[in-house]
């Protein structure tokens, strides 16, 4: 790029910093309340649009003077709806707020803004250094984050162009289009950033092999097609800041010679594709994409792909073959994107997160991202952990933390004094570990080491309430059913696998059937075409080497330890314990099994109970007379 | 010309053949399915072809390995042979067992790799499960038996290769997955005059309505 490029870029990013600027101060300089509602998918589902609603409302008839913003998620979906509510003039600095339903947002906005009393039973922190207020850095869940990717996340209105520029926003780009290409691509290289799609290809390496690939029309491709069950972070990145995703997807354009990128974005994330397409034209119409990125001489046009939601279509080879108009399956590798992908030509595939990850990288440096994380997988990691985890949401953490810390620390340990059994990472390709792994550190290669993988950051706290049988049940269902048919050992081996565990759930497991659970598993991640079948047996592989124990309980004893299997439990009333005459148990159940005994003592029928527990929830917590045994035997006849 | 040793016979050949036309060219055997003479994409989706090559940790799939001077592969180990034998336990376990009815019986690939690989066609240890459907009657042509198929593709790589095209497609995902002809109902299509699917299945899973029906 010429000098005189570089002076046109400066000038032409200017004048967009400026107007951002001018437009930020404007807001808050203007002298009246602010209110921020986090309104990403998770917010919107916990009732946000109804909380936004209820402010608008009170505002509006007590004529108090107000401006309400909308942002992201800013990742503690324990206490969504979150609002943050910025009042100078009380004297207050602005104040987080958890669970805010309507009702809690009309008292707010009386108490708070017309009387100046913050309501202080219903505050979660301050945002910043003050006397009055706890701030909520001081909080683990606060304070152990490290947020790279996520930085902006839930600060920024997502369809505000000007508003990610006032922030720092597109600067980057700015500075990327004043080097040349190969010196973004060493510094990617440099700074070791490894792909956050789940394998952990090393980035720079993957930009590096397009650039010097042949062919005249290359492509850049976010994957955002996210299918595994229970993960979220890649819809809430795209939901609370979709620019940051272009903004890194233009940086790998302008570095391997791309003129032409795609966002893949499955179809059940409206709000996703619609911020996301409204992103994109807005940074179109400032000039940050199409034809002259900010008067240079660098062509972009970003579009967006709307999959069809199968998870297989999240491999690199499926997903081209689905943008190709074709059934979404897997090819064999190589060749590999970046020398054939789509339209046979060079294609780079990167995660949404690992796209995220570039501005930051480039605008701070490598030696900066390297300070981050571990040696061998420096920068940072973000996890959507849920299960049985009291401050449940997504979390941005230094590699190399352990998932003690991340889960007993940063997200509060297992709720409800129950003890903790197992964690669950990486999803249906991922492994379940156990207590004794919990100082393992969080990093691509300890996790393969034990076992499980990083995935793409799905987790799931399990307490000792789960069957691990039945978990490994769940992910084999899932695999098996989206297996896209194409090998012999994923779609005819998961299916046996996934037999085989109904069978133990049910308490028909016979002699040799884990032996064989281990072989054939074996032989799936062997014989698999790709990485959906060669991972589909991890989550067996995993149970089975940490808890063969409760395995083999199911198959030996018809006993499942967590008494969850329902075939192999039964629930009945202890005769000690039930008080007569009462009969808050009765009404519950569903099937009428309950009957009341000679001494008006009740008793379940064994051959009409169908194991759904209301009886147990029904039973006053004075007497808790209410047992689950395994194996049903256990129950004592009663009648 | 490249050199390479295939157990431990060297053998000179053509550049730009895979591994697996190789062998098969030179009297070695391996088992497949899915492999089609002179295709540049591989399906390698009948996972049968596997053979060790030095220098690899794992056996990898010979349809999909261009010949390359100073190849050291092995078609015959432990490792390879337990995964063939697996994979063909498991196609069998989704296998009508038929052979007196079935026009494939004995020029049939599957009896072909029971005898090499010394599997009985019936596996022990995994369930039988069939697809419900036996016969699918609704192409005017061809009629296709789900339980026969062993879904290696081939019919449609050659239907889209003669009429560029694919009259086929594979329909419905993981175990359900079969070959449909999209509910084509059209007598105009070129079927009745082809039939290159009938004639490369590997198996007996299209047969033409014309022919006697063996039930
Ligand atoms: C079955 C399957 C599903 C996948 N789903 C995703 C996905 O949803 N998102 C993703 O980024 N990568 C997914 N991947 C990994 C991609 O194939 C690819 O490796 C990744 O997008 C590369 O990006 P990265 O280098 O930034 O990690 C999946 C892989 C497999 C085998
Ligand atoms: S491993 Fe599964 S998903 Fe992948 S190609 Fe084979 S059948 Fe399809
Ligand atoms: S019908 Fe025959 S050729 Fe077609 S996929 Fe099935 S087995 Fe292969
Ligand atoms: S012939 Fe190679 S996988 Fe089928």
């Amino acid at each position: 790029m010429s000098p005189l490029n570089n002076e046109t870029v400066q000038k032409a990013f200017g004048v967009i910093r400026d107007e951002a600027k001018r437009r930020r101060d404007a807001f808050r300089e203007e002298p009246v309340p602010k209110i921020q509602i986090g309104m990403a998918t998770c917010g919107i589902a916990s009732g946000a649009l109804e909380t936004k609603n209820a402010f608008e409302e009170v505002l509006a008839e007590r004529k108090i003077k107000a401006h309400i913003r909308t942002v992201g998620c800013i990742g503690h979906c324990y206490a969504e709806p979150v609002v943050i509510m910025d009042h100078p003039e009380s004297g207050f600095p602005p104040i987080f707020y958890h669970n805010v339903t309507p009702g809690k947002a009309k008292m707010l906005a009386k108490s708070f803004l017309e009387d100046g009393d913050p309501l202080f039973e219903h505050v979660l922190g301050a945002m910043e250094e003050n006397d009055l207020v706890p701030q909520v850095l001081d909080f683990p869940r606060f304070n152990q984050e490290k947020r790279v990717v996520l930085e902006k996340c839930g600060c920024v209105d997502p369809e505000d162009i000007y508003e990610y520029i006032a922030d720092g926003g597109y600067e980057t780009l700015a500075k990327t289009l004043q080097l040349a290409p190969n010196e973004i691509i060493e510094e990617v290289q440099e700074s070791g950033l490894r792909g956050r799609g789940g394998a952990g290809f090393p980035t720079g390496r993957k930009w590096d092999l397009a650039r010097n690939a042949d062919g005249q029309h290359k492509t850049v491709i976010c994957n955002a097609d996210e299918g595994d069950p229970g993960a979220y972070m890649d819809r809430t990145l795209l939901e609370s800041n979709p620019h940051q995703v272009l903004e890194g997807m233009a940086i790998c354009a302008y570095a391997v010679g791309a003129q032409k990128a795609i966002v893949y974005v499955r179809a059940e994330y409206p709000l996703a594709v619609k911020i996301v397409t409204k992103a994109i034209g807005q940074a179109r119409e400032l000039g940050l994409l199409g034809e002259g990125v900010l008067g240079s001489s660098f062509d972009l046009e970003i579009d967006v792909f709307q999959g069809s939601g199968a998870f297989v279509c999240g491999e690199e080879t499926a997903l081209i073959q689905s943008i190709e108009g074709n059934r979404g399956m897997p090819r064999h590798r190589p060749p590999y994107p970046v020398q054939q992908g789509l339209g046979g030509q060079p294609t780079v595939i990167n995660n949404v997160k690992t796209l995220a990850s570039i501005p930051p990288i480039i605008e701070h440096g490598a030696t900066w991202f390297r300070a981050i994380g571990t040696e061998e997988s420096p920068g940072t990691a973000i996890f959507s952990v849920v299960g049985n985890v009291v401050h449940a949401g997504l979390v941005e953490i230094p590699m190399g933390v352990t998932l003690r810390t991340l889960i007993f620390d940063i997200c509060g340990g297992v709720p409800n004094k129950k003890k903790f059994k197992a964690v669950q990472i990486g999803g249906p390709s991922g492994g379940c570990l156990p207590e004794e792994f919990l100082d393992t550190p969080i990093d691509f290669d300890s996790l393969i080491q034990a076992g499980a993988m990083m995935g793409s950051g799905g987790m799931v706290v399990m307490d000792e309430d789960t069957c691990m049988v039945d978990v490994s049940r769940y992910f084999l269902d899932f695999t098996q059913k989206e297996s896209c048919g194409k090998c012999t050992f994923c779609r005819i081996g998961t299916h046996h696998l996934l037999n085989t565990l109904e069978r133990i759930t049910k308490g028909e497991g016979r002699d040799g059937d884990l032996d064989q659970l281990e072989t054939l598993s074996e032989d799936i991640k062997n014989g698999s075409l790709c990485g959906l079948g060669k991972t589909a047996p991890n989550p067996v592989l995993t149970s089975l080497r940490y808890f063969r124990d409760e395995y083999e309980a199911h198959v030996k004893e018809r006993r499942c330890p967590a008494r969850m299997c329902r075939t192999l439990t039964a629930f009945y009333i202890d005769l000690d314990k039930c008080a007569r005459g009462c009969d808050a148990c009765v009404g519950s159940c569903p099937v009428e099994a309950i009957f009341t005994t000679k001494n008006r003592k009740k008793g379940v029928d064994q051959s009409l109970c169908v194991k759904c527990g209301e009886c147990m929830v029904a039973c006053p917590a004075e007497y808790d007379a209410v047992m689950k045994v395994s194996p049903p035997d256990l129950a004592p006849v009663v009648d | 010309m490249v050199t390479l040793i295939v157990n431990k016979q060297e053998l000179q050949v053509d550049e730009g053949k895979t591994l697996l036309q190789v062998c098969l060219d030179n009297g070695i055997y391996i088992p497949n399915l899915c492999h089609i003479h002179g295709t540049d994409n591989p399906s390698a989706s009948c996972r049968l072809c596997f053979v060790e090559i030095e220098g690899e940790d794992k056996p990898i799939p010979s349809c999909t390995v261009k010949v390359k001077d100073g190849i050291i592969a092995k078609t015959d180990t432990p490792s390879v042979r337990r995964l063939q034998r697996t994979a063909f336990k498991l196609l069998m376990s989704v296998h009508r067992v038929d052979c007196g009815h079935c026009p494939a019986n004995k020029k049939c690939e599957l009896q072909r790799i029971a005898k090499f690989l010394k599997v009985g066609l019936k596996p022990k240890y995994l369930e039988l499960r069939l697809k419900e459907t036996e016969v699918d009657e609704s192409h005017p042509f061809l009629d296709y038996y789900p339980n026969r198929c062993v879904l290696c593709g081939k019919c449609i790589a050659v239907c889209k290769d003669k009429h560029g095209r694919a009259f086929l497609t594979f329909a419905k995902r993981g175990l359900d997955t079969v070959v449909s002809s999209y509910g084509e109902t059209d007598a105009n299509l070129p079927c009745s005059k082809c039939f290159a699917c009938i004639r490369i299945c590997p198996v007996g899973a299209i047969t033409s309505k014309d022919s006697p029906r063996q039930t």
